[in-house]
């Protein structure tokens, strides 16, 4: 039995925090979960949350990019949060992107461009007593060059 | 004792010809500094250094290394360092004290017992070891002092605002420097909590492919870490060569001034600057 990797629901979003090494099973299945999981809550957004990892090799860059591909498909904004500096050199160095991915550097700037995007934490729609720190917050994405 | 004999022999005849022995000492010095320095000017910094040699050799013992001559040894480094300084080679400087055995030994004459000499000759170049170990050890500090600064100079990151840093790039960016540049960037990126980046290029002399390469992957590697940048103080001629070589920006933001590209970053982050209605009571 391979390690799962937890995904956490806040409202409309999933939080999907990665603390363990990815090895390529735990990848496949937390991709399986994670749409399953998608169409189960009606989730609008996923929050992924690389900051423990230090290795991002091709192959996860690619299951990023697939993630919030099937995301996208399911209507659910993918933001990846947290990449440490280290990881970006390298994955600049190596011509890598995360095929269009937006990103954020930490989950609350995550939040506030779902936020800015209709997609908020809450069920209700009472985006106004938020907070207005991100309210105009940038999306930008991570793999235009 | 026979260095005694031949130390109160030097000091006999250093008393007795210290004008002459001074002026075919300048002389010397002036011409190995090949018209670097005015006769005047030699004289001015060698006539302490004489007298503190002559008082070290009263007390009876010519060894460079005694506390008798810390006097001369201090002005002979301080000597020598002036010299590392202003760029003199290292023979030009220790010349200095080799020219001071033969201006000696020129006016000890026939009458000198051949055993004096070696004394005297080891005493010249410990006195000479001093003066060389200086020259580098000065040599070596400015040069620690300019890397240093280069360093400095390559990496300054600057927070203009909450959430808006400014990297003004100065020199040539090769590879060695991105990488500098680019880890300091996004350390203070995640440091600061910083969302934009004005990466200001007006100090970088020629923007040419390979420079763009390493904006771009400087810019990439932000935009992964999900901050957004801005390129600043793009000359006229430097957008004719970026236009006419092809490179391509996409979609990252280009401004002439760092003021149109904080404009930017204020106008992404919410931000707005307004003047304040004048208040004249």
């Amino acid at each position: 039995m391979s390690e799962r990797v937890p995904i956490v629901r806040i409202g409309q979003i999933l939080l999907v925090s990665i603390q363990v090494d990815l090895s390529d099973e735990t990848t496949l299945t937390l991709q399986d979960d994670l749409s399953n999981r998608i169409v189960a809550e009606g989730a609008r957004g996923v929050i992924l949350d690389i900051s423990a990892l230090e290795i991002v090799d091709s192959f996860i860059a690619r299951m990023i990019g697939t993630i919030a591909g099937v995301s996208k498909v399911l209507d659910a904004e993918t933001v990846v949060v947290g990449m440490r500096p280290a990881v970006a050199i390298t994955l600049a160095e190596l011509g890598l992107s995360l095929g269009g991915v937006r990103t954020a550097l930490d989950s609350d700037k995550a939040f506030a461009i779902l936020r800015s995007m209709g997609r908020s934490a809450t069920r209700d729609d009472d985006d106004d007593s938020e907070d207005s720190e991100g309210a105009g917050e940038t999306a930008h994405t991570g793999g235009a060059r | 004792m026979a260095t005694e004999q031949a130390t109160n022999r030097i000091v006999e005849v250093l008393e007795r010809d210290r004008e002459a022995i001074g002026d075919r000492w300048f002389r010397a010095v002036t011409t190995s500094t090949r018209g670097k320095m005015v006769p005047a000017e030699v004289r001015r910094e060698l006539i302490p250094v004489l007298d503190a040699l002559l008082n070290g050799a009263r007390e009876g013992e010519l060894d460079a290394g005694l506390p008798a001559f810390d006097e001369a040894r201090a002005l002979l480094g301080e000597y020598s360092r002036m010299r590392a300084r202003q760029g003199f080679t290292p023979s030009e400087t220790a010349v200095a004290v080799f020219a001071l055995r033969d201006a000696v030994l020129t006016h000890i004459g026939t009458d000198a017992a051949i055993a004096d000499l070696p004394a005297f000759s080891r005493f010249i170049d410990g006195l000479g070891l001093h003066t060389f170990e200086t020259f580098a050890a000065s040599r070596e500090s400015v040069i620690l002092n300019q890397t240093e600064q280069l360093l400095e100079l390559s990496t300054p990151v600057v927070k203009l605002w909450d959430g808006i840093l400014a990297v003004p790039l100065v020199g040539t960016l090769d590879s060695a420097r991105t990488q500098v540049v680019m880890e300091a960037l996004l350390e203070t990126l995640v440091a600061t909590n910083s969302a934009h980046a004005i990466i200001d290029i007006t100090g970088v002399p020629a923007v040419d492919t390979q420079v763009a390469q390493h904006l771009l992957k400087t810019i990439f590697a932000a935009r992964l870490m999900g901050a957004q940048c801005i390129i600043s103080g793009v000359r006229p001629q430097i957008a004719q060569t970026i236009v006419s070589l092809g490179i391509d920006f996409g979609d990252i933001a280009t401004k002439a001034t760092v003021a149109d590209a904080l404009r930017v970053a204020f106008n992404s982050a919410g931000l707005e600057v307004r003047k304040t209605t004048e208040k004249r009571s």
